[in-house]
């Protein structure tokens, strides 16, 4: 187990800035996950520690080693792939020992060490398979079972659940939970399924155009986010983001007055969850106007999508869309106007040109809507 | 509705039934296509069953009158084909091996390193396949002279090392095997040197395990190459005892006359090698031709 460190790095291929001077140190056995939308820089990153690519500047230290001029076998860590990568033509015994073997450890160590790392994963009927012939769950079972047989300093883990079925991967997903308990190795996650990272990880960093946006827990990711990247990105559905105004001390969205706001007139995005969102009559004050689009019943409940008319002249997009969650049963007519109000202390506020989140003592003044 | 009334149901109104061929249309082009190819096979094997009289009679025998077997020990111990055969296959397993090692370093080089001028040189690879062999043999034929002048006269002119040494590694095997190892997931290369294996380590221990069908396909085209090469032979072997079996069959091959029968055993006795070679690789060539090697 160790201590990672990203100290400003930063990766270019050709014109593209893959990664902007990333600092990050991941905390000897925390478990991380790197979140982003697809070439966020996050699966980058992760192979500039796995010594897979070599950075264009900065450096990276496990341990506290240097290791940037270090082969990948040299670093002591081991990967999890997106496609597990087992070796097809070995069977999963040889597969868990090939790593043990290429570092020449004793024969009866390996024997020893592959069938715990087996029994552990429920994985010891397997031993004597190719990978052709196991399911999708045993194989991300296999692949597992190849990283922790080494006992690195630490596991990298690329999209490890993207391959398996919705049901399977909340298993994995719970199993990978579990075993990080029991082998509290420091672990780095890329995902971009938000629910992966929500669930799994102790902090979360979320990256966007080769930059981190925010690192933090889930908590702090879901509550507090840093900017409208953040706001927009975590959470099924996103938070919503409408163009709104600071005018008089008081937030307002399509001319609705929202909230109390200490701050100068200026534009603002006002962000709110859809679990936050109370649809009642369009008359209601404090409610943001709204034209119900559609209504998707799911069950537990009801996602209502409606659009909110901002009214700016000057703006190119007026009408914004906005999701809110309803009680199930709920039913609306498809172009019937309601009010949109948002539960106390549940406003979000960015500056309407850098995103960033208004500071929190400006936030706490908002009150209820 | 019953069980029989639903299969009478269905079954198709006399009217309507369309005639349909017993096999596929296909067999209509292929058939006659084998028989072209095979047509020259059955000739030489007719050939070689008959009488010198039979075999220069116009319109030639299809039938022998009296198969003589005999011609096939006249042609084994008229030449020295014993000779032949080990040369042949001396030089063919020399060739072999020499391009399975060099064309799978030189064509994963290719398919996976990152170096100055990788590209280009690849392209001046490839454009060496365009140069028809009779534009090169004089140069090949001075370096090899050189090599057995200065380096060792076994790899010189009149020696088997001379048939060797031009083929040692060829442009088509390295371009062969850099395609297939291309499709050799790289995950699958960039796991073996997380757990600690050296470059050339990934090419022995993963991607050659993973390329037989490709490596067994170049084996048995290099083979079929080297066994059936007949200038570059005549070119620098003018000794009976270095010799290969393309070469040695002029033995029946006069100036002024052609002893058909026997020339044609030969040409039968050093057909067999090849075509256990290739009823051998045959699975191989299809799996590569199909490029199914690494699917599923």
């Amino acid at each position: 187990m160790a201590e990672v460190e990203f100290r400003g790095v930063s990766r270019r291929f050709g014109d593209v800035q893959a990664l902007h001077g990333l600092d990050l140190v991941v905390a000897d056995g925390e478990f991380l996950i790197l979140v982003g939308p697809s070439g966020c820089g996050k699966s980058t990153a992760l192979r500039l520690l796995a010594g897979l690519d070599k950075p264009t500047s900065g450096e990276i230290l496990i341990a506290g080693r240097p290791v940037t001029g270090l082969g990948p076998g040299e670093r002591d860590i081991a990967m999890v792939f997106q496609n597990y990568a087992l070796y097809p033509h070995m069977s999963v015994f040889q597969n868990l020992a090939y790593g043990l073997r290429q570092r020449r450890t004793p024969r009866a160590e390996v024997h020893r060490r592959v069938r715990e790392t087996a029994v552990l994963l429920d994985i010891d009927e397997l031993l004597d398979r190719k990978p052709g012939q196991l399911s999708g769950g045993q194989r991300q079972r296999v692949a597992m079972g190849r990283a922790l047989v080494r006992r690195p300093q630490a596991f990298l883990l690329d999209e490890p659940l993207s391959n398996l079925d919705a049901k399977l991967r909340t298993q994995v997903r719970g199993d990978l939970k579990r075993l990080h308990r029991e082998v509290p190795v420091t672990s780095i996650y890329v995902t971009h399924d938000q629910v992966e990272a929500m669930t799994l990880g102790d902090r979360i960093c979320v990256m966007s155009d080769g930059e981190v946006q925010q690192i933090g827990s889930t908590d702090d990711i879901y509550n507090r986010p840093a900017n409208t990247f953040v706001a927009g990105f975590m959470g099924s559905p996103p938070m919503n983001l409408v163009p709104g105004e600071v005018r008089g001390g008081t937030i307002r969205v399509a001319g609705a007055a929202l909230t109390d706001f200490a701050s100068p007139d200026r534009p603002v995005t006002v962000g709110f969850r859809p679990e936050d969102l109370r649809i009642s009559g369009s008359s209601q004050a404090g409610a943001v106007p709204a034209r119900i689009d559609f209504c998707e019943p799911l069950g537990s409940h009801v996602l209502v999508h409606a659009l909110v008319d901002s009214g700016d002249p000057g703006a190119e997009e007026t009408v914004t869309h906005v999701i809110a969650q309803a009680p199930p049963g709920t039913t609306y007519d498809s172009g019937s106007r309601v009010g949109l109000g948002v539960a106390r202390g549940k406003t979000f506020v960015f500056d309407a040109e850098t995103g960033q989140a208004a500071p929190p003592t400006a936030r706490d003044r908002v009150t209820t809507a | 509705m019953t069980a029989a009334e639903l299969t009478t149901s269905v079954e198709p109104h006399p009217a309507s039934r369309r005639w349909r061929l017993p096999f596929s249309p296909w067999h209509l082009v292929l058939v006659p296509l084998t028989f072209l190819l095979v047509v020259p096979l059955l000739w030489m094997v007719v050939t070689s069953l008959e009488t010198q009289g039979e075999a220069n009679r116009f319109p030639p025998v299809l039938l022998p009158h009296d198969p003589r077997i005999a011609n096939y020990a006249d042609a084994w111990h008229t030449a020295p084909f014993g000779t032949f055969f080990l040369n042949s296959t001396l030089v063919a397993l020399a060739v072999v091996v020499s391009n399975l090692v060099v064309c799978s370093l030189a064509g994963y080089a290719f398919a996976r390193v990152r170096f100055l001028g990788s590209t280009a040189l690849f392209m001046t690879l490839m454009a060496t396949l365009m140069v028809p062999f009779q534009v090169t043999m004089i140069p090949v034929f001075l370096i090899v002279k050189w090599f057995g002048d200065n380096v060792s006269t076994y790899l010189g002119i009149d020696h088997l090392g001379a048939l060797m040494l031009p083929n040692l590694a060829t442009a088509f095997g390295i371009f062969f095997l850099r395609q297939f190892f291309q499709t050799v997931p790289v995950e699958l290369e960039e796991a073996a040197r997380v757990d600690g294996t050296s470059r050339v380590g990934v090419l022995f221990k993963i991607v050659l395990p993973l390329s037989m069908p490709a490596m067994s396909t170049l084996a048995a085209l290099t083979i079929l190459t080297s066994w059936n090469d007949f200038l570059w032979p005549l070119i620098v072997i003018t000794n009976t005892d270095q010799m290969t079996v393309p070469l040695g069959l002029s033995y029946f091959q006069g100036a002024h006359q052609t002893n058909w029968p026997l020339l044609m055993a030969g040409n039968v006795m050093s057909l067999v090698p090849m075509l256990v070679v290739f009823v051998v690789a045959q699975r191989y060539f299809v799996q590569s031709v199909a490029g199914t090697g690494l699917k599923g």
